[in-house]
């Protein structure tokens, strides 16, 4: 492994900036890391090689000229495979889009082109975002780069695990349920999920309207702020954008300080259903941010209890309208029935009962259902009613808090296939991350340590539109923990390239 | 059990014993730059697929963003219709498959319409007014448009394939639903007409659409249902989509309460259901079975923020609404002086407005009503386009006139210089230099032409002499023809009894 991958973001762009590496070794040294272990990892499902190296020999020729380039010029990203782009394949995990090609790019990819950071490629993701082990992709699961026989959670595994492996230093992630910040927990890296209109979703593949929201995935807090002022502010095409300024999120990282905030313990996420070595590293984590100067209070939130089943009723009922457009008519695959007449209803079923899979069929009858004359107020008003109810709990809480925290996640990071079978444990992993959500306010996970040889996400939340207090506590909490391991947590993940051959005989 | 019959009664008879009730949702096409939720043109009649963006195809990842011209003229439209309008609105997804729509869900309004609670006062021809009550008018999409190809009826049954142009797919409608319309009586067919005339003639006055009905700008789904004389509950309803002119609106309500009271005088229920109207046969047939628990599964349409109005932005719309064509029309007539006949010939030909302008630009009112009810309406006819796209101008008219009482031209070289004028020969002046047609007024050749006719037919001067002077029509008659035309008439009759010595 070159020491160039390892570095940060932030410090490849110092190290661009300063001319001692050009961006089109940075992004070969990501490009070969990427041929050398994503045979076993797969977080990518595409590799836009030729693109990627363009784009890094523009910037090096447009540095050498002598040019102001943006920050993150010349530093490599990955997409995640939700996001639309002009030139590289969007499948959305799913066979229904298998060869699709976009015609237009999302606003965060103009974004980041605008911000001439090279696209490394299109990372693996549950089906259309639904899942939380990337085992639901059309494409094959995603490993853990922490172990190989273990999910990368999801939906966005492809672009954690990237991270996690050094096949990139930034990537895109999309968090509808906690998309972003569950795979950042099991894979020992950073996830953002922005508060609710504060990036762009315009080419976002929608699941959840509502929910959706794209953010950054990388392994340090300050990375994500540098992503996360490159991607967000508002957007004309997109109606639910904020008309707020992105604000100084990464000043807010560098001049982390803890002293005097309050940071308030969700009483109803922790306990009961989490595993005893991530309560351990919550402590832990709780501990050295007291000692750091910051007054810890608990805080109830009572309807949190109520919001995996809200959500689990909002998300399909969304979800069953935006994947209507999926029919074969227009674009993607179409698939003829094999007999009887060839109606165009006939097609669409054969599409779509041909081009999606389970996860999404079951979300699809869920929401349909939930939908459906008769049912409507018991099912998709509830649980409107009770997302109200989620969201006073967090003005409740953000009276007495300035930031709350929780684990990420209840667990680790399970073997692959433990929870294929079992939707509901499935489902149970996004218990922490679903309310902010459901109320649209922000979200970051930052890595908290080890757990029997396995990463542990500590989750901060903060208001709506107040994302800067999150890098500026999650940095404060990254700093001590490094302090404390003397290096970065993924300083200690396996050595790939050793790893890979005895676990691709083994598992699958 | 349910009979679908084509039997009808005759109207009297259905008339006699049943009363019926109305309803209608008129979908109006707003004429606005840009589509309901995208910036691709609003255009009509271009190339397939040409007038899109990603949003109309219903891409991957793409978002809506509404109008804000869309809104305003919707706005406008309710508050024409005297309806309240809401300080904050929802869209709404409809969701069901179909090809026309990209997005398999088509956005509207459900529950909370930006217009609600108007209503709008009918004049019949007769001068009765009946008070239609209008639910709400709420702001939508429009879908895209097939085209079944290889059947032999041009409907989706039998065809081999179809193709779809997404142009309309996102165009702005408006979609005004009246609450039921109740004691129309036999009037109902007319009242048909004529609501959905006023909702055509709204809208147009206002600007907000093109207000065609051939092209689809206004269309119009009539609901007619039939209680029994001197009951009050209201029976199942037949929906007859797409009815798309007046005249077949009046027709189409019409049948269908004769088809009702058939229906129901042999014992039979009447289906719900949607009814295709067949301009050639003056028929409906049965189109679909619809009912109350159509399940479009509507919500929230999560892609778009509400829509909030405000008190200053409504009253500065108000501000900009022209004059209720209804107090306009009353207006003008009474300036004009035109009896209610030739007032509603003239709205019938579609030419208040052409009249009012060539007014305008300094003709009299009686003279502007000649030119555009006579020649021009002629022309038209014959050219088989409205009056008004002959391609004469006011001004021109104005100009013609001018000429005309100058005594430059007659009505009938007019006509001519017309002519050429239309062949783009020039300036009426410039027509009439080229063709040779100014009058001509200089006696000596008349009075050689007048001889001329006078010894061609001794007997009618005879006459003349001997004091049958309307026999003088005929010499007149022979001196316009020696003149092709370019004499004035009025002169040449002077001349006759002047050669003649009697008085005229």
């Amino acid at each position: 492994m070159t020491e160039l991958i390892r570095n940060s973001a932030a410090r490849l762009a110092e190290l661009l900036a300063a001319k001692e590496v050009s961006s089109v070794e940075v992004t070969q040294a990501h490009l070969d890391r990427i041929a050398e272990v994503d045979g076993s990892v797969n977080a990518f499902l595409h590799v836009n090689t030729e693109e990627a190296l363009a784009v890094a020999a523009d910037v090096d020729k447009a540095r050498a000229a002598g040019e102001d380039l943006p920050v993150l010029a010349g530093v490599p990203i990955a997409i995640k495979d939700l996001i639309v782009t002009v030139g590289q394949p969007t499948t959305a995990g799913s066979k229904i889009l298998e060869g699709w090609m976009s015609p237009y790019d999302a606003t965060v990819i103009k974004k980041i082109r605008a911000a001439k950071m090279p696209m490394l490629g299109k990372t693996n993701l549950d089906e259309f975002a639904m899942g939380s082990s990337t085992e639901h992709s059309a494409y094959g699961p995603t490993r853990n780069p922490w172990d190989l026989d273990r999910i990368p959670g999801g939906s966005g595994g492809g672009s954690a695990a990237a991270v996690a492996a050094f096949e990139a230093p930034l990537a895109l992630g999309t968090d509808t349920g906690g998309s972003i910040r569950q795979p950042a927990s099991v894979t020992g890296s950073v996830g953002v999920k922005p508060t609710y209109g504060g990036v762009s979703r315009y080419g976002a593949i929608a699941m959840a309207s509502s929910l959706d929201q794209i953010g950054p995935v990388s392994r340090t807090v300050l990375d994500s702020a540098l992503l996360h002022e490159v991607i967000g502010g508002h957007d004309p095409h997109d109606s639910t954008s904020l008309t707020d300024p992105v604000g100084a999120l990464a000043e807010a990282a560098r001049n982390g300080d803890v002293r005097g905030l309050r940071i308030g313990v969700v009483r109803e996420l922790q306990g009961e259903g989490y595993d005893a070595g991530v309560q351990e590293r919550f402590d832990e984590s709780l501990e050295l941010l007291r000692g750091a100067g910051a007054e810890i209070v608990e805080v109830s939130c009572p309807n949190f209890r109520y919001a995996l089943g809200a959500y689990y009723l909002i998300m399909p009922s969304e979800a069953s309208s935006n994947l209507a457009k999926f029919d074969g008519v227009r674009y993607g695959q179409r698939v003829l029935p094999t007999d009887g007449p060839l109606t165009i209803e006939r097609v669409m079923g054969a599409t779509r009962a041909a081009g999606f899979g389970d996860e999404v069929k079951r979300r699809i009858i869920l929401g349909t259902y939930a939908l459906s004359a008769g049912y409507y107020d018991a099912y998709y008003g509830s649980a409107q009613k009770v997302r109200t109810l989620v969201q006073r709990d967090f003005d409740a809480a953000f009276a007495q808090a300035d930031v709350l925290i929780s684990p990420t996640a209840p667990t680790t990071a399970f073997k692959l296939g433990e929870k294929l079978d079992d939707p509901l444990a499935m489902y149970l992993n996004d218990v922490a991350t679903i309310p902010a959500n459901l109320a649209g306010v922000p979200g970051i996970s930052v890595p908290g340590g080890l757990a029997d040889g396995l990463p542990v996400g500590i989750q901060f939340l903060a208001p709506a539109r107040e994302d800067a207090r999150l890098y500026r506590v999650g940095h404060v909490l990254e700093s001590l923990l490094e302090e404390k391991w003397g290096g970065p947590l993924l300083a200690q993940v396996p050595d790939l390239s050793a790893s890979t051959a005895e676990t691709m005989s083994g598992a699958n | 059990m349910t009979a679908v019959t084509d039997e009808i009664l005759s109207f009297d008879e259905a008339m006699e014993k049943y009363d019926p009730v109305l309803g209608f949702e008129v979908h109006v096409e707003l004429n606005t730059k840009t589509k309901m939720f995208s910036a691709a043109p609003n255009i009509f009649g271009d190339e397939p697929n040409t007038a899109i963006s990603p949003v109309d195809l219903g891409l991957p990842g793409v978002l809506p963003v509404v109008n804000k011209a869309a809104v305003e003229y919707s706005i406008m439209i309710g508050l024409a219709l005297n309806c309240k309008i809401a300080e904050s609105c929802f869209f709404a997804r409809k969701n069901y498959f179909y090809p026309d729509t990209p997005k398999n869900f088509q956005t509207s309004q459900y529950e909370d319409p930006i217009c609600y609670d108007g209503y709008l006062d009918i004049e019949l021809e007769d001068g009765e007014v009946f008070r239609v009550e209008i639910e709400r008018a709420h702001m939508e999409e429009d879908a895209g448009k097939l085209t079944h190809m290889g059947g032999a009826t041009g409907r989706i049954q039998g065809a081999e394939y179809s193709l779809v142009d997404y142009n309309r797919a996102g165009v702005p409608l408006v979609e005004i639903v009246t609450k039921p319309i109740v004691g129309a009586g036999s009037r109902a067919p007319e009242l048909a007409k004529a609501y959905v005339a006023a909702i055509r003639e709204i809208v147009k006055n206002l600007g907000v659409s093109d207000a065609r009905m051939e092209r689809g700008n206004v269309r119009c789904d009539a609901n007619v249902s039939l209680m029994p004389k001197g009951t009050s509950t209201f029976g199942t309803r037949s929906e007859t989509k797409n009815v798309n002119s007046l005249r077949s609106v009046e027709r189409a309500v019409r049948f269908e309460i004769q088809r009702h009271a058939a229906v129901l005088d042999s014992g039979a229920k009447v289906t719900q259901e949607t009814r295709h109207w067949h301009e050639d046969t003056r028929t409906t047939t049965s189109g679909r079975p619809k009912s109350d628990a159509d399940d479009y599964r509507y919500f929230p349409e999560p892609d778009l923020v509400p829509v909030v109005t405000t008190p200053e932005w409504i009253e500065e719309l108000r501000s900009r609404l022209p004059e209720p064509p209804a107090e306009r029309r009353k207006k003008l007539k009474a300036a004009w002086g035109y009896s209610d006949a030739e007032f509603r010939d003239v709205l019938n030909a579609g030419v208040m407005d052409a009249i009012e302008e060539t007014i305008a630009a300094g003709a009299s009112a009686a003279v502007a009503r000649k030119w555009w009810m006579g020649e021009i309406s002629r022309r038209a006819k014959e050219a088989e386009v409205d009056p008004v796209d002959v391609g004469v101008t006011p001004e021109l008219v104005v100009e013609l006139d001018k000429l005309v009482q100058a005594g430059k031209i007659n009505d009938k070289l007019a006509r001519q210089v017309l002519d050429g004028v239309l062949a783009g020969e020039g300036t009426p002046e410039e027509v009439i230099a080229k063709r040779g047609l100014a009058v001509v007024s200089d006696d000596g050749p008349l009075l050689e032409a007048i001889d001329a006719a006078l010894a061609a037919q001794p007997d009618v001067a005879e006459k003349i002499r001997g004091g049958k002077v309307q026999a003088a029509g005929a010499i007149v008659g022979g001196v316009m023809k020696a003149t092709r035309g370019q004499a004035d008439a009025g002169r040449v009759r002077e001349l006759i009894f002047e050669r003649l010595g009697v008085q005229g």
